[in-house]
């Protein structure tokens, strides 16, 4: 079957099975941002925005896409790099495989609750897995870049 | 992983449920389970086109559409307003963000899972599930039927109550090792306890408020509980008059502030 939707800005089209995952999908379209880790739905590395929400593109069928608005980190290029600007000076990085993953959700944060304590964040990426760092230094790194969001010096 | 020969977009409940009567076909609402189940089907139908996803406020209840997420849930205003912030509370724990943007409150309800925290939670509530065909049916009674090819349209929750959640988990985010709500409504207190691990129960109800810590012991002990990997029977029955009394405790403070 074939799907219309818009990924990145652009209007995109895509023959997809009955069964296909977004995410499947998406890497069809050369979106190689988008991995695929647990595909249990807990580990949030094949995190995308689906008209602005995140959502686990392993686990919504490619076939409800169409007309609706896909973006991944391929489509946030700018303000990936002010995040992974943080994120390696933060130290918060070793294997990088989970970054995608929890930068959409970051995005999403800062677009819902760019004032979000501590305590915000570890909750709102509480799905979100990384095997490396500890989240303490991506925690840091994450209040850095919502500071440069909102301009405001956090304690 | 789920297999599917054809998709079909719904473009009304009246085609959904005519597509729904074969027993090759299958709904698909959040998706989350449904794709680890490893079922093979003939024809996916997504109602996911309908509208609904809303939540509306009534007179005298929310009457919640099925395909309405699990995050919406959360972060509903007016529905937290009403239940002193028990739906923000209770699913928050829920996996990650991402999944509760993704799951239905309708496929969770459907599929009756015996870890759920949301079946727990609206049962305490004494929530209706609106079916297409058969209309409301009382959710405590569509808990105990087996799959049918209905369609939930809707779950509605009367207001006049106050709820809390208690669980406890291996990990945060992890699936509840047991999970109690309570309500107090004019009709007294009503406990739930989920995860047990089988079907929501509820427990007891028309109980006084305020009553004392026997009686949590004496109804986890004529309460089923099972083992599984999470935990075992033993540890399930230890730890729910605990939650039982948290639960009524935090369900009075929240109906006395």
């Amino acid at each position: 079957m074939n799907v219309e939707f818009v990924l990145n800005g652009r209007r995109v089209s895509a023959i997809v099975d009955a069964d296909d995952s977004l995410y499947k999908m998406l890497r069809s379209l050369g979106m190689h941002s988008v991995k695929c880790g647990c595909e249990t739905t807990n580990c949030g590395l094949c995190t995308v925005h689906m008209d602005g929400k995140a959502v686990l593109s392993c686990s919504v069928p490619a076939a409800r896409c169409a007309g609706h608005e896909i973006t991944t980190l391929e489509g946030m290029q700018e303000e990936a790099a002010r995040l992974g600007a943080c994120l390696a000076g933060e130290g918060a990085e070793q294997c990088g495989f989970c970054a995608p993953g929890l930068m959409m959700n970051v995005f999403a944060l800062a677009k819902e609750n760019p004032h979000a304590t501590a305590a915000e964040i570890d909750a709102f990426l509480a799905g979100n897995l990384c095997r490396c760092s500890g989240y303490v230094s991506q925690r840091r790194a994450i209040m850095k870049y919502l500071e440069q969001v909102t301009g405001e010096v956090r304690a | 992983m789920a297999k599917y020969k054809n998709y079909v977009l719904a473009q009304s409940l009246e085609e959904a449920y005519a597509l729904n009567a074969k027993k090759s076909a299958v709904i698909v609402a959040g998706n989350m389970w449904l794709r680890m189940c490893g079922l093979s089907k003939q024809m996916a139908i997504d109602l996911s086109a309908l509208g609904l996803d809303k939540i509306e406020e009534k007179e005298d209840a929310f009457l919640i559409g099925s395909m309405t997420t699990l995050r919406q849930m959360e972060t509903h205003g007016a529905l937290n307003a009403a239940f002193g912030g028990v739906f923000r509370e209770a699913l928050a724990p829920i996996v990650g963000t991402q999944f509760r943007n993704t799951a239905t409150v309708g496929g969770s309800v459907f599929s009756r899972f015996g870890f759920s925290d949301v079946s727990a939670l609206l049962l305490a509530l004494d929530a209706q599930v609106v079916l297409f065909a058969r209309g409301a049916v009382k959710l405590s009674d569509y808990q105990q039927e087996a799959w049918d090819r209905d369609i939930i349209t809707h779950i509605r929750i009367p207001k006049g109550q106050r709820a809390a959640v208690q669980s406890v988990r291996v990990s945060a985010t992890d699936i509840p090792v047991l999970v109690c709500a309570a309500s107090v409504s004019d009709a007294g207190l009503r406990l739930v306890l989920g995860a047990r691990p089988a079907r929501a129960q509820i427990v007891v109800e028309h109980l006084a408020p305020d009553c004392g810590a026997e009686t949590f012991e004496e109804i986890a002990a004529r309460t089923a509980f099972g083992s599984n990997l999470r935990a075992s029977e033993a540890y399930r029955r230890k730890i729910a008059p605990v939650l039982m009394m948290r639960a009524a405790k935090a369900c009075r403070e929240v109906t006395q502030a």
